[in-house]
């Protein structure tokens, strides 16, 4: 399986992306420029965390413009496996591939710390390897994670069971309903606050995110063989 | 409207102008004498900035020649971008301490962010790509507004820099003090990688080749910066605001990534940041180390503002700005490179042979002065040093052994002294985990950061108690080294070398450059013991405020190679079982501790002393120790003393618990500051071969999973019983308590 992961100006987590899929999932990844015109060929689209553009204007609303995002679109639709961490995230919402917003968080402070989440829905292409309910130990790093939808909106990703994360305990950041992840409609697109990619390695505090890449890479090959 | 009416060489000579921007008559002479005529506006500028103590160390000169500066791994000692240490397979360690004080008395939030990107792009000048930040920052207590505002400000510009940019803040020191309270204390520091073939120099070599400015456009903002961090802080000194930069992280994060690819490139000569007295300093500095001249057009410099003068463009400091010299014709490559980066790079001189600064603006010569009168050959003061008053009073006090009557009530409140207290609220604002590979995160002796694709390691202090060094300060100066040595062993590693930020007050005053010169003689002295030269640092001096000094803090930056990843070693315990070992015998030493301060309100007497043989002798045998797998957990004892030390071991485990048995004088025992002691935990089968290496180690109790901290005197029995959760929850509520 082939990763795609899109670098933006301003980007910084890109190459924990990068090592995390190369050094610890063992599969083949690339980066790809906001300029790139095409995703041809690429089995997984992950947007890395970061400041891109600064954040200025808002977060992700100027990426959310790039060349690359057309291709992330009709890759999106197609039902390419699409993740964006924090930042990416954040531009997934200004994109509107996800639904909702985000807001400064509660305390008006960045915050970096081990989160414990809960797998809300195991039953998503990201989390099949999961527990339902399980808990796992996964960082935030974040200024803006304060999740925020409308009631119909909320009524909608609870009915589709599109919240996949949500925090255990205290609300770090103040979101609506503890949400720290959510999948678009056909569950294809998924958006989260914490940071998988730095959770793959025992040696930095905890590898309980290896199973999320690992989920992709299942139902990509069981996909892959019933459609071979 | 013109607004361009600058004074002319006369009026600039006979109405003192040249006073007003920080040069004294005595310099002003030699100028004209190195000149042959009266230097204009531009150029009067020019040396007033080189000549600032900031950029030519005018005072502290005489003083930083008392460093050992080599050592067989030392690449690049003092004098360029940041220093270079070898770790070996063909990999180097690059980094720089720098202060950003006074900015940050004014403008806490910009004056910190923008310390921040000025020392990041000291380590990529140099080729390196930057893997850790660190800092050390002073203020005042935290109970009135100002300093409370200070405090967050410095924090959430620290943050802002740092997180966008992408490097991981990984360690600081953070000390709560009165004499900070006007003029708080913000110094960072970079750490970064290299491989020895991409080593940068900031030379202009090579006659003919091209001068090309790249980054950010110049504005208005900084301007004589370097020279306002050269006096002290009055109540006008909110006037300098101007003098403060204002960052953008997000166009370091695309220069950052630019210069890193421009290194690989074989038509770069030399590369230098622009940082302060930006572009007077980056020019002169290259054309001198390289024995060139160099000359430009300030038509041509990219700008933000319409109508800057020369004197403005020399002088400004705006940030994310390089310097670079490339081969000739070669520009418009370097051109398309830095495109990529939706940045400019602009050709604006030459490297010429004549060793002269000559800058042209719409038409006409503006300055032409020799290079290395700007950047060499500033006066050199020997200044009047006195040994003062109050170091004679201390010296002679003998201090009594305090009287704790509830040591677990002491063991509360020492646990929320600020100073001791959980710094968590400051790091979990920072992104300390970004780039994944922070092994040992914020809060342990030292941080750990590992190198991808090998299986080591680095580790990184900053550490200074500058109340030792009020009351002494050759003393403290030693104690400083060698508690960030201490810091780095135990976390695993061997001390590789030294950067150091010297922070003082007014040198002109002779007690005050006492302070200094005594405080350079005890850091050599520790330097040359434990083979940790100084390759490099900043000199921050007129720290005071209406003529109130702060305490002498020099503040020490090391770095350590951890050999081997399976060396890393934590402060807390591991399992209940575990002996717990103290290294090191305790004396009745309560000057400058926190117990005295707690309890007098202030401190007075004499430091703890300090034997730099033993020191070394006991940080060796440890590291091997930790080196040959015997230690659990190591931890220095440090502000608290003892007990605080065993507390802190227990801060963050699974609900282990203490017992220990201490024989001696027991306030003596558990608060006395006495240096060259570690805590560590050793599991039963290890106890022979522990004991082995380590000669001064006493077994003083057990790792229990109680989650209590009990502590019996051999005489008089029980002294101390906590439970662990509420000592943690006093230790880590404190400074959001106090913020509250």
């Amino acid at each position: 399986m082939k990763f795609a992961v899109i670098v933006f100006p301003g980007s910084n987590g890109d190459i924990d992306m990068f090592h995390a899929i190369k050094d610890e999932l063992g599969e083949e990844v690339e980066y790809v420029p906001h300029t790139a015109d095409s995703l041809a060929g690429f089995d997984g689209i992950l947007l890395p965390g970061g400041f891109s553009y600064g954040d200025y204007l808002r977060t992700g609303a100027i990426a959310r413009f790039s060349n690359v995002m057309g291709e992330v679109m009709k890759a999106a639709n197609e039902g390419v496996p699409v993740l964006g961490v924090c930042n990416g995230f954040q531009i997934l919402l200004e994109a509107g591939l996800l639904p909702g917003a985000m807001r400064r968080n509660r305390e008006l402070a960045f915050i970096c710390r081990p989160t414990q989440l809960v797998v809300e829905n195991n039953k998503t292409v990201f989390t099949s390897s999961y527990e339902i309910g399980e808990t796992i130990t996964i960082p935030i790093a974040h200024g803006e994670g304060n999740y925020y939808c409308d009631e119909e909106t909320m009524k909608l990703l609870k009915q589709n069971n599109q919240i996949v994360f949500t925090y255990e305990g205290e609300n770090p950041n103040g979101s609506l309903e503890g949400i720290a992840g959510i999948t678009n409609e056909s569950g294809n697109v998924l958006g989260m606050m914490p940071h998988p990619e730095r959770a793959v390695d025992q040696l930095l505090g905890s590898a309980d995110g290896l199973k999320l890449f690992q989920s992709i890479v299942r139902n990509w090959r069981e996909n892959h063989v019933v459609n071979a | 409207m013109s607004l361009m009416l600058e004074p002319s060489p006369e009026k600039i000579r006979s109405q003192r102008v040249y006073a007003e921007m920080g040069l004294s008559d005595e310099e002003f002479a030699m100028v004209e004498n190195i000149l042959g005529r009266t230097p204009n506006y531009t150029e009067t500028g020019l040396f007033s900035v080189m000549w600032s103590e900031h950029c030519s160390y005018k005072n502290s000169k005489p003083i930083l020649k008392k460093f050992p500066v080599t050592g067989d791994k030392v690449l690049q000692g003092p004098g360029e971008g940041a220093g270079i240490v070898d770790i070996g397979d063909g990999q180097a360690v690059v980094f720089k301490i720098e202060s950003h004080n006074h900015p940050s008395a004014i403008e806490p939030y910009q004056g910190a962010a923008t310390g921040v990107g000025g020392i990041i792009r000291d380590v990529f000048s140099m080729g390196a790509r930057p893997i850790a930040i660190l800092n050390s920052l002073r203020f005042g207590e935290l109970d009135n507004a100002r300093v409370k505002y200070l405090f967050k400000e410095v924090v959430a510009g620290i943050a802002g820099y740092g997180n966008c940019i992408g490097i991981p803040t990984v360690g600081g020191e953070i000390q709560f003090d009165p004499s900070y309270e006007g003029n708080p204390l913000v110094n960072a520091m970079c750490v970064g990688l290299i491989n020895h073939e991409d080593i940068q120099k900031g030379q202009a070599r090579g006659v003919g080749n091209t001068v090309m400015y790249v980054g950010a456009k110049t504005g208005r903002d900084g301007i004589h910066g370097a020279t306002f961090a050269s006096e002290e802080l009055t109540e006008s000194s909110d006037e300098n605001r101007p003098a403060v930069q204002v960052g953008d992280p997000f166009m370091e994060k695309l220069l950052l990534e630019a210069c890193l690819e421009l290194i690989h490139n074989d038509a770069l000569v030399g590369i230098q940041d622009m940082g302060a007295a930006g572009l007077a300093s980056s020019s002169a500095e290259m054309a001198s180390k390289a024995g060139s001249g160099i000359e430009m057009n300030l038509d041509l410099v990219p700008q933000r503002e319409t109508g800057m003068t020369a004197y403005e463009m020399m002088l400004s400091e705006s940030q994310e700005r390089m310097l670079i010299v490339v081969k000739k014709g070669r520009e418009q490559e370097i051109t398309n490179l830095f495109a990529k980066y939706d940045l400019e790079a602009v050709a604006v001189g030459v490297v010429t042979e004549e060793k002269l600064l000559k800058l042209t603006h719409k038409g006409s010569v503006v300055a032409n002065v020799p290079v290395d009168a700007l950047a060499e050959e500033a006066p050199v003061y020997h200044k009047p040093s006195s040994e003062p008053q109050l170091y004679r009073d201390f010296q002679a006090m003998k201090i009594e052994v305090p009287n704790v009557v509830n040591f677990k009530e002491t063991l509360v409140s020492l646990l929320s002294q600020p100073t001791i207290a959980s710094k968590e609220w400051v790091y979990n604002q920072y992104d300390y985990m970004v780039r994944t590979s922070t092994v040992v995160a914020p809060g342990s002796d030292a941080a750990v950061v590992r190198i991808r694709e090998t299986n080591k390691a680095l580790a990184m202090t900053t550490d200074c108690n500058s109340r030792y060094l009020y009351l002494d300060p050759e003393v403290g100066g030693k104690i400083a080294v060698a508690e960030a040595a201490r810091n780095i062993v135990c976390s695993g590693a061997e001390p590789l070398a030294v950067t150091d930020n010297l922070n003082f007050g007014n040198p002109e005053k002779p007690e005050i450059f006492w302070q200094i010169e005594k405080a350079a003689d005890g850091i050599s002295e520790a330097c040359r013991t434990l083979s940790t030269p100084v390759i490099g640092g900043n000199v921050s001096l007129y720290n005071e405020t209406n003529g109130e000094a702060i305490y002498p803090t020099p503040v020490i930056g090391m770095v350590g190679l951890v050999h081997d990843l399976s060396h890393i070693t934590t402060q807390e315990f591991k399992n209940s079982g575990d002996l717990i070992y103290v290294i090191g015998e305790t004396k009745e030493e309560f000057g400058g501790s926190e117990l005295q301060k707690m309890l007098e309100g202030k401190i007075f007497g004499q430091s703890p002393s300090i034997d730099l043989e033993i020191e070394q002798q006991r940080q060796k045998q440890l590291l091997n120790a930790i080196q040959s797998g015997y230690v659990a957990s190591a931890h220095d004892v440090a502000e608290g003393g003892l007990v605080v030390a065993l507390a802190e071991a227990l801060f963050g485990t699974e609900s282990l618990g203490a017992r220990v048995i201490v024989e001696n004088e027991a306030v003596t025992e558990l608060f006395s500051e006495t240096q060259s002691r570690f805590v560590v935990s050793v599991s039963p089968e290890n106890r022979e071969a522990f004991e082995g290496i380590v000669q001064d180690a006493y077994c003083i109790g057990e790792v229990k999973d109680n989650g209590l901290l009990t502590i019996s005197h051999q005489q008089d029995g029980l002294i101390l019983d906590a439970k662990v959760q509420e000592l943690e929850s006093a230790w880590r509520g404190a400074i959001p308590c106090l913020l509250n």
